[in-house]
């Protein structure tokens, strides 16, 4: 029997404000255990939480990139369970009335573009860190995250394969950082998801019965984690029993899930209004104002790139995800360059570049006119298409402009055709087996020699005038 | 020993201002007072004696320096032990706070800064008591009775008024915990309209109800207290942002004219003769003086009591989750993983009662049962506030009784957890509603024990009932406990 996976997600992103949701400690990553604490964040008694409302006009800017319809009226909720890293004991949610709903984000299938909805976006907090450690045999809470702004999104249950998953958290991350509400960073933990996955037989209408899988911190482990989850829970349907509700934990070095809790055993959170915080009533009018403050959003410039520079869907798809690249490549072509130039350098050197720095599209040291500038010198004949490859990396590491750094390194192109002729007649003394093959009727050594007059002058050689001196000293054979 | 003690707060702030006495020797006369008569009442957790001498001489400094001082500069209260004074131990009067030292000060606290601490008033652990017999820590004793309780949960914030062991003091009222041992110790106790004092720093019971509120020896006392406690606080989100009055302008005495409603609901069944007949004694007081007494009906009452019990004991439940044993205060021995910290320090630190409302209140949030509890309760909670909304069309101020009864005996009610409850019918619904009141010493019953009666407001109508309170207080018999045989 033919299957089919249904996925539904549920993303934390944590919000990128500049202090923590419910009090003024500072919102960042990293530092010593304990330090960015205050008595509101680790719960101490007697205090109370003050809602930052950046955490509020964020998630409604999360929302309107989304598509959603933003609350007239919204209220925060406690949800109650005991673990050390939860200081109060109860964590402040939204539960009834959520910031947004009825939303949805386009992704980019092999079918062709698809709608996946967005059930809600609530704002809640963050809790801390406990760890143990085994060889002393001690517990350790770090409530330097405790209070740090998330919001959820959850979407509906309209993804149908992994890879629409990976899409969709591709669409939804690129569109947070696109509005600046959070940066994203897989491995500080800013962006984390709970995976809802069921199967089904192709053509049954009800859905079949889900599991959630907790713990998956990456975009590969989410891919992993339904693929595991589907065979699981195929394997379960073929062998003629029955899949069972349930939470799993997502262990991904062992590219396994594991039995949290049964539905028998799932969280009664009782939820009940937040009494130390009032509702919220959000006015339309900031609601407008959020919504005029929105950039362009990626699905947005991916249509423009493809309209006004003519560039392919495929170019305009991956540079439109990425922040750093829009900008880049509207300040390249802003500069003169060639559209499609330009996101030829920004998908092949420069994307190398930056996987081999380990660093991200946000971190381009240089800007357009750098990039416009190295495109220029290629095409009048300055440098070559390869010492330009060559001096990316110089680019990345001096805030030398292109043609500083060609000339400081001496790799000015060599047009001169006297100069390449004699350079060429000196590989034809270095080779005679090549001339005798040549002239023995072997025409494809002319590569080989090409290649070696590009040796002999470090790639300077302007191509073109090596073809033609080539030509004629071939001839004078 | 200094007559001093025996002073309000309004004498004793002219007689400081005026350089005829010190902070010091008044807080050293307040200590001496303590000396002598807390052996009989045990009104205090915890003494600070120290801190509260330097306060005094800080003081006394600054105003010889001529520093700008507040109304009530130097005069010593005492402070209810869930109200978080920095460096000072703050225990909720439970195990499970044994040990807390706060590193941070209550809002109000804050705002009372000049103001020597002589010490942390008992109370009912965590607030949750109608006689302070659940304190962890003593019995407080009523100064009119040693063997009858004094009230709660604030009963050693009243107690220690009544025995002239504070000149005033702070509570906090949930259902009743500042106006009830107030009533039944013989003196002013007044909680705030809703918002009006901020929360900050009270450790939390029942947020949607809890107020921080004065217990006083007078009327004019609890207006100069209020004075300094209310006003916005931008850390407490419930706090309301409007201007702050002077209650000292209500202090006229003048009630011509003021419409005072007597619902009938809470005179009716359940409340003692004695109790009843003093409540319309003050109403025929208010008559003779130009006010316009009727009779009124808050329907709803009946069902105020089970309501309270459903929605603080909800908010209990999810309040005291916090006390785990993990970060601060009491943690169980010997346990082997985390989830034995918690069940062994949560069954060791906290005592029945607490328990009692922490079951009481997961369990009407537990899935299933939410609509017919919490849910039912909340709209039971909107139907009371309408009800007070309609009569407060008619009346300025409510005339009730503070307390059914005046104060049992120890253990009386401590058997039957529903009786104890009882004894908060009078006072529970105004929590339930957010609106100010006020209990005031009416006189006393047969056997000599303060009979309060109860002023209640409409919503920021605080001022209503010290107007009222203040121009009733001239009519009432002035009554003091004898302690140890002597005054």
């Amino acid at each position: 029997m033919k299957y089919e996976t249904v996925v539904g997600l549920e993303i934390h992103a944590e919000l990128s404000t500049k202090t923590k949701i419910y009090c003024s400690c500072e919102n960042s990553f990293g530092g010593s255990e304990n330090t960015r604490c205050c008595p509101v964040c680790i719960g101490l008694p007697g205090t109370l939480p003050t809602l930052n409302k950046k955490v509020v006009e964020y998630g409604i800017k999360a929302g309107l990139a989304m598509n959603c319809e933003i609350a007239e009226y919204s209220k925060q909720d406690r949800k109650n369970y005991f673990y050390p890293d939860l200081p109060k004991a109860y964590q402040i949610s939204q539960f009834d009335f959520p910031l947004c709903e009825h939303g949805f984000v386009i992704i980019d299938t092999e079918n062709g573009q698809k709608k996946i909805g967005i059930t809600r976006i609530h704002i809640e907090e963050d809790a801390g860190k406990f760890t143990h450690d085994p060889y002393r045999n001690l517990s350790r809470v770090d409530y330097n995250r405790g209070g740090v702004p998330l919001i959820e999104i959850v979407s509906e249950p309209d993804i149908r394969s992994s890879a629409e998953a990976n899409a969709f958290l591709e669409a939804v991350r690129s569109i947070l950082k696109c509005i600046g509400v959070s940066d994203c960073k897989m491995q500080e933990g800013s962006l984390r998801c709970d995976v809802n996955v069921s199967v089904r037989p192709e053509g049954q209408k009800e859905f079949g019965v889900r599991s959630e899988c907790k713990n998956v911190n990456s975009f590969s482990g989410a891919v992993r984690a339904i693929d595991y989850e589907r065979a699981r829970q195929i394997e379960i349907l073929e062998s003629g029993a029955e899949v069972e509700q349930e939470t799993r934990r997502w262990d991904d070095m062992a590219g396994k899930s594991f039995l949290l809790r049964s539905k028998e055993e799932a969280h009664d959170y009782r939820y009940f209004p937040e009494p130390d915080l009032m509702p919220m009533e959000i006015s339309r009018g900031w609601v407008e104002e959020i919504r005029e403050s929105l950039p362009e959003l990626p699905h947005e410039k991916k249509a423009r790139f493809m309209a006004e520079y003519g560039l392919p869907e495929y170019d305009s798809g991956l540079i439109s995800v990425s922040d750093g690249f829009s900008k880049l490549l509207d300040d390249t072509v802003g500069c003169g360059a060639a559209p499609k130039e330009a996101s030829n350098w920004i998908l092949g050197e420069i994307s190398k570049e930056i996987n081999e720095r380990c660093i991200t599209s946000d971190d381009v040291p240089f800007g357009g006119q750098a990039l416009a500038e190295l495109i220029a010198l290629i095409n009048k004949g300055t440098i070559s298409g390869s010492i330009a490859k060559q001096i990316v990396p110089d680019m990345f590491e001096s805030d030398k402009s292109p043609e500083e750094i060609v000339k400081a390194k001496g790799l000015l192109q060599i047009s001169d055709e006297g100069e390449i002729a004699k350079i060429i007649k000196e590989v034809f003394e270095a080779n005679p087996k090549a001339i005798e093959d040549y002239k023995g009727g072997k025409t494809n050594v002319r590569g080989f020699l090409t290649g070696q007059v590009m040796r002999a002058t470090k790639g300077k050689a302007n191509p073109a005038v090596i073809n033609k001196q080539l030509e004629i000293e071939l001839g004078k054979l | 020993m200094s007559e001093l003690i025996f002073k309000t707060a309004h004498e004793l702030a002219d007689l400081l201002e005026k350089k005829e006495i010190s902070s010091e020797e008044l807080t050293n006369a307040q200590f001496e007072r303590i000396e002598k008569t807390e052996k009989y009442i045990d009104a205090y957790i915890s003494l600070n004696k120290e801190g509260a001498l330097n306060k005094a001489r800080e003081i006394d400094r600054k105003r010889a320096e001529g520093q700008k001082l507040s109304h009530l500069a130097g005069i010593p209260a005492a402070i209810k032990d869930n109200i978080c004074t920095k460096g000072i131990t703050t225990t909720c009067a439970s195990k499970m706070l044994y040990n807390f030292v706060p590193p941070y000060n209550a809002s109000v606290m804050d705002r009372l800064s000049d103001t020597p601490i002589l010490g942390k008033a008992n109370m009912d652990e965590f607030a949750m008591g109608s006689s302070t017999e659940t304190s962890y820590f003593k019995k407080t004793k009523n100064p009119f009775d040693t063997g009858r309780i004094p009230g709660g949960s604030s009963g050693g914030s009243g107690a220690a008024v009544s025995a002239s062991e504070a000149i005033f003091a702070l509570g906090s009222d949930t259902g009743g915990s500042i106006r009830q041992p107030a009533s039944l110790c013989g003196v002013v106790g007044f909680k705030p309209t809703y918002g009006l004092v901020s929360r900050y720093g009270l450790v939390a019971f029942a947020s949607s109800l809890d107020q921080i509120g004065p217990f006083t020896k007078d009327i004019h006392d609890c207006a100069l207290v209020l004075n300094e406690i209310c006003g916005h606080d931008e850390h407490d989100s419930t706090s309301l942002d409007i201007p702050t009055a002077d209650f000292t302008k209500a202090l006229t005495g003048d009630v011509k004219g003021m419409k005072i409603g007597v619902p009938k609901e809470y005179i009716g069944e359940g409340v003692s003769d004695e109790v009843r007949e003093k409540v319309l004694e003050a109403a025929r007081e208010f008559e003779k003086m130009g006010a316009e007494v009727d009779e009124c009906s808050l329907s709803m009452m009946p069902y105020s009591l089970a309501a309270y019990y459903l929605i603080s004991s909800a908010e209990a439940s999810s309040n005291l989750a916090r006390y785990d044993g993990i970060r601060y205060g009491f943690r169980a021995d010997g346990c082997t993983d985390v989830d034995e910290v918690f069940f062994k320090t949560r069954s060791e630190g906290f005592g029945d009662e607490v328990k009692r409302r922490i079951m009481l209140g997961t369990f009407v949030l537990s899935s299933g049962y939410y609509d017919a509890y919490y849910k039912k309760a909340q709209k039971v909670r909107t139907l009371i506030r309408e009800d007070f909304n309609k009569t407060f069309e008619k009346y300025d101020v409510l005339l009730a009784p503070t307390s059914p009864c005046t104060a049992w005996k120890f253990g009386e009610k401590s058997a039957d957890p529903l009786e104890m409850y009882a004894a908060d019918i009078c006072t529970v619904s105004i929590n339930i509603a957010g609106l100010p009141a006020a209990s005031m010493p009416f006189g006393v019953d047969k056997g000599g024990l303060p009979i309060g009666v109860q002023l209640i407001g409409k919503p920021l109508g605080d001022a209503d009932i010290i107007r009222a309170g203040y121009a009733l207080e001239v009519h009432a018999p002035k009554i003091s406990p004898e302690i140890g045989g002597a005054r």
